[in-house]
């Protein structure tokens, strides 16, 4: 597989950690919502590094292709990428990458997504792409995430739960909830799955992505409510160490 | 080389000369797989060497740990990117649960719970390269790491390492298993940085 290289001719800061990347790709073959790329840092003695990281857009004409890199503490790669590169830079990918944990147009049954933290980026290539080519599919997204400042693409998903054919939108706050939430902080429970995802005799397709742990526990809860493990699909993201 | 990154010096430490070509070091045990995480009760566990047709070996769990035992301490080096050093395993070698298999098979599907398969050349379970591996660390393999048992053939990429592996198929003709079919490579020596359909 070949390395492309993209310009950067945006940056948006998400949250205090994360930031999404915008890339021209002038040789871009296309993506499905869901897949991921690798990146490719190299300093000036030729020593490399590379990272895989999520997908954010949808698939489009404009040969545009946006990431969102999540900064971990001693990362190696990530605070290169959401500190030091400006727009206007080169930056090397290859992609996409990823057969399996996608969702494709063709696919008009019920989909459930589970996101935990930054598990939301290829979740949200599969809503852009939803609302870009005007499926009907029926959309269902739980978001797990730790406090309300660490939500990602808070305006998108606000504007796109809010219109006709929506995505429901069901937020869950594990540390710090806003002011009058109705569920105290906590991980993903038994409740909120079967409060707030589709009945498992609809047959969703669910697509859960987030840390391991997450990725365990979410995964278990649908399995549990009567949801075929064959119609889930997980992606889990670390621990990686101590050199992200 | 590729295009300088302005303002990029990256990390480098000793272990890096243990590391294949585009792997970085870590010291927990990240888990990667399609869906959730089957739970094999033991008294329903078994595994089955089959040749498409013919079933030719099969044990239930009882009969596999009656098995002899290996303990190995191996690298393991997983496509997306990371590896971890001098892992300690418990197992049975693949040598010892075909040796009583009398085949011109030249591949195998690993099979697992959850319908998982990955391909491989039978050579690469043979000859002390491959185990069914039950414990890691001294511990019993938790099921997130593929427990009760999983395939172990650390020379190639971890996704040939089946978990919740409950049989082998001998093919004389190589096919592609799950991620082989997805655009990973067939083979996958990260030596020779063998990740996708298509890299040499």
């Amino acid at each position: 597989m070949m390395w492309r290289v993209g310009t950067v001719v945006a940056l948006h800061d998400e949250t205090a950690t994360a930031r999404t990347i915008a890339l021209k790709v002038p040789d871009w073959p296309g993506h499905i919502a869901g897949q991921h790329v690798d990146v490719r840092l190299t300093a000036s003695d030729g020593y490399s590094a590379v990272r895989s990281y999520s997908i954010a857009s949808a698939p489009n004409a404009e040969k545009r292709v946006e990431l969102t890199v999540e900064r971990l503490p001693n990362g190696e790669v990530s605070p290169y990428l959401t500190q030091e590169l400006a727009v206007g830079d080169r930056l090397e990918l290859r992609g996409p990458i990823g057969g399996w944990f996608v969702w494709r147009t063709q696919q008009t049954e019920p989909i459930q997504l589970v996101a935990g933290g930054s598990g939301i980026v290829p979740l949200m290539a599969m809503i852009r792409w939803r609302a870009s080519t005007g499926s009907t599919a029926p959309f269902r997204l739980l978001y797990s995430v730790r406090e309300p400042g660490a939500v990602f693409y808070r305006d998108d998903l606000q504007a796109l739960s809010d219109r006709d054919n929506k995505v429901t939108l069901t937020y869950a706050y594990t540390r710090v909830a806003p002011k009058d939430w109705s569920r105290p902080p906590g991980r993903i429970d038994a409740a909120l799955i079967a409060q707030t995802t589709w009945p498992s005799n609809l047959s969703p397709t669910c697509y859960v992505c987030g840390p391991t742990s997450f990725v365990e526990s979410a995964a278990g809860l649908l399995t549990a409510i009567g949801n075929n493990p064959d119609k889930i699909r997980t992606e889990r993201f670390g621990p990686t160490g101590d050199r992200k | 080389m590729g295009i300088i990154s302005r303002g990029f010096s990256g990390r480098r430490s000793a272990a890096d000369a243990k590391l294949p070509p585009g792997q970085y070091l870590t010291t927990d045990f990240p888990v990667l797989s399609a869906g959730p995480t089957p739970h094999i009760p033991l008294d329903q566990w078994e595994f089955v060497i089959d040749d498409g047709t013919n079933v030719l070996r099969q044990w239930d769990w009882k009969s596999f740990r009656d098995l002899p035992t290996e303990t190995f301490t191996v690298d393991l080096h997983c496509v997306t990117r990371w590896s971890k050093l001098g892992t300690s395993w418990e197992g049975v070698s693949v040598d010892t649960m075909l040796a009583d298999v009398k085949t011109d098979a030249s591949y195998a599907m690993a099979r697992s719970y959850g319908d998982y398969t990955t391909n491989l050349p039978l050579k690469d379970l043979r000859n002390g390269q491959a185990w069914i591996a039950f414990r890691f660390d001294n511990k019993d393999l938790a099921p997130e790491h593929g427990g009760p048992a999983r395939l172990l053939v650390p020379h190639l990429y971890l996704w040939k390492s089946a978990k919740w592996v409950k049989g082998l198929t001998l093919m004389s003709h190589d096919k592609p298993g799950f991620w082989e079919s997805l655009g990973y490579h067939t083979y996958g020596d990260p030596w020779r940085e063998q990740r996708y359909s298509g890299d040499e």
